[in-house]
């Protein structure tokens, strides 16, 4: 198991030098002319030439990223075109906010969807069944920008109640942890759902009621655990996907997270500030993916016996 | 009557599908006594573990629903009781040993979990204890106590069906149900786990009802026999009797289709035709388009089952006019 969790935090390297060398090609490859963003475009031409010159534009391409390699490695992602920081401090200052508004969406749907896929199963058919069921197409249907503009007309503008944006305090968090945990609520529960009617069919399921087990710890125990292995990688992939920024949420509240800085980046072709916040994102959906698969272990022993 | 662990009366279950109504079970009367041994036999999808998971009241609902006839166990109506009831019974008076040991442990729990689990339940001691108890219940199958805290997919089919029968047998219950326990496994395993099934239920003074195709393992295991066909039980005698005297056609169908090792033969004799469509039974005897000595009342009148003598039930009208036009004279 260590040797697994060695190997795949080793992985992590080519997978990052892959992302990096992509996103690299399209910030090169795509108009703009950094020297032009640094200085305005009324500078005089002289002095682009020479800050171009400075910066290592003229060089070829490959000696340009092979110099961003050799900086990285070392720790120095440059500094922002637009704000002159450097690039890492700003993204790391903007995690908090991400991971508050993750964390507190996914918390949402959890506590949603699982219980109300599980009766969803239990109770397939009722009528509680396809309310559920229902509400659910509608969780994943909607989009998230239009829910959140929704939510705030009618709670930040009709009603007044809450704040339309920003991290002010918890309330100001309301609206965007709603936003984001719908669709996910949404998505677990038609995974909880679909994986307990699968569990709960099973010829083990029916030895533990054999046994005289209370329906209650059948299902909870028995079943909830076999069931949980798609669920776990549901919500890891959510997790994953969040972390690295609800960019369309983020906007629609001017949330300062990691989204809304990549999109601002990009827009600005500020090109070391994507590559930062790129590398952050793949980085972290990474180990996320890793923790589910680690996590797997400890659900299911089948598969930590291969891993041993 | 008294002395009858099990009575079941006219039982019938029906599955309600889209495609119609499965008739599984169709007025179905057994009866058991302490300590006995009852092969129920027949074809895939004669209603066999259907009778036995209504003994439990496992069967699962919808689509499977027991539309009538009694169940006594101990002399209370099974039908009748509450949920809280009949969980008290299962697991502890009345246990079963599932068809396929490779799917009826949960993959995710230590067979000694697994174990303790229904002793824990039913006998009122702490985990330890219970683990403690599950752990000589593995011994007791064949199995080492220190394989306890393995989980079922380190052990090979043969130990599985050893964890399943430990499960079942853990707190001494009174009826035994073991469904088709030694289909899955090959043959030598089979012998050994009938065997270590036998030898249990004789410590523990089990009554049992084993369900199974094969004429060979009631031959070897059951006191009494019913033979099941589309529901309905056709023929219910000692082992004996049915094994030097089978009456219903079906029956006689059966044991014509075991080859003779002194015969030379080229050919198996089957019964001819296939089991009816369970949502669509042929009227009169079910049996009857299949039956080599079937007459022209058969397709019309249903046959009831008589006694033909030391308690050889048979449901046949063949039988059924002989005993009339006996009483007539």
């Amino acid at each position: 198991m260590h040797k697994y969790i060695l190997r795949r935090i080793l992985l992590l390297i080519p997978v990052t030098i892959g992302v990096t060398f992509i996103v690299y090609s399209i910030m090169y490859f795509t108009p703009g002319d950094p020297a032009m963003i640094m200085l305005g475009e009324n500078a005089p031409e002289a002095e682009l030439i020479k800050l171009r010159e400075e910066m290592g534009l003229n060089d070829p391409f490959i000696v340009q990223y092979g110099r961003f390699l050799k900086n990285a490695v070392q720790g120095d992602f440059g500094r922002s075109y637009s704000t002159k920081k450097p690039v890492f401090d700003e993204v790391f200052s903007r995690f908090p906010a991400t991971l508050k508004l993750t964390v507190a969406g996914l918390a949402i749907a959890l506590v949603i969807g699982i219980p109300v896929g599980i009766i969803s199963a239990t109770k397939q058919y009722s009528l509680m069944d396809s309310v559920s069921m229902i509400l659910a197409l509608l969780g994943v249907s909607m989009p998230n920008f239009w829910l959140g503009l929704m939510l705030i007309l009618l709670f930040s503008v009709k009603l007044g109640l809450l704040p339309s944006g920003g991290d002010a305090g918890f309330s100001a968090m309301i609206l965007p942890a709603i936003t984001l945990g719908t669709g996910v609520a949404a998505i677990i529960t038609r995974m909880t759902r679909s994986s307990m009617l699968e569990v709960i069919r099973q010829d083990y399921i029916r030895t533990a009621r054999a046994k005289g087990v209370k329906e209650k710890k059948v299902i909870n125990k028995h079943a909830l655990k076999n069931a949980l292995i798609p669920i776990v990688t549901v919500v890891g992939l959510q997790f994953g996907s969040l972390l690295g920024g609800a960019v369309l949420t983020e906007n629609v509240f001017s949330w300062p997270g990691v989204g809304r800085l990549m999109v601002d980046a990009i827009k600005q072709k500020d090109t070391p500030m994507v590559l930062a916040s790129v590398i952050f994102i793949s980085v972290t959906f990474s180990i996320v993916n890793l923790v589910v698969d680690i996590l797997y272990a400890y659900l299911d022993p089948r598969i930590k016996s291969q891993y041993s | 009557m008294d002395n009858n662990i099990l009575d079941i009366k006219d039982l019938k279950v029906n599955y309600i599908t889209d495609e119609g109504t499965v008739q599984a079970v169709n007025g179905l009367n057994i009866s058991l006594k302490k300590g006995e041994s009852l092969g129920l036999v027949g074809e895939t999808g004669a209603g066999k573990t259907t009778t036995a998971l209504s003994v439990l009241r496992l069967i699962p609902n919808p689509p499977g629903k027991i539309e009538n006839g009694e169940i006594y166990f101990e002399g209370k109506n099974l039908l009748e009781a509450s949920e809280e009831e009949m969980r008290h019974i299962r697991g502890n008076k009345i246990s079963m040993i599932f068809q396929d040991p490779m799917t009826s442990l949960n993959p995710v729990m230590t067979v000694g979990e697994q174990i303790a689990e229904g002793i824990e339940i039913h006998q009122g001691l702490d985990k330890q204890k219970s683990m403690e108890k599950a752990k000589e219940m593995l011994e007791l199958v064949g199995i080492p106590k220190e394989r306890s805290v393995d989980f079922p997919h380190q052990f090979s089919g043969g130990m599985k069906q050893r964890v399943v029968i430990a499960i079942a047998l853990s707190c001494n219950p009174l009826l035994l149900i073991a469904d088709e326990p030694t289909t899955a496994l090959d043959v030598t395993i089979q012998a050994q786990v009938l065997d270590l099934m036998n030898d249990l239920k004789e410590k523990f003074d089990t009554s049992m009802i084993l369900i199974t195709h094969d004429l060979g393992i009631v031959a070897e295991t059951c006191d009494k026999v019913a033979v099941m066909y589309a529901g309905e039980i056709i023929e219910f005698a000692t082992l004996e009797q049915l094994f030097t005297e089978p009456k219903h056609p079906y029956t006689k169908g059966l044991f014509g289709s075991i080859p003779n090792l002194e015969e030379d033969v080229d050919r198996l004799k089957p019964i001819r035709g296939l089991m009816p469509d369970p949502t669509n039974l042929p009227k009169g005897c079910t049996f009857h388009p299949r039956c080599p000595e079937a007459k022209e009342t058969c397709k019309k009148r249903e046959p009831v089952s008589i006694d033909t003598g030391n308690s050889h039930m048979v449901k046949c009208l063949l039988y059924e006019e002989v005993s009339q036009s006996e009483g007539a004279k």
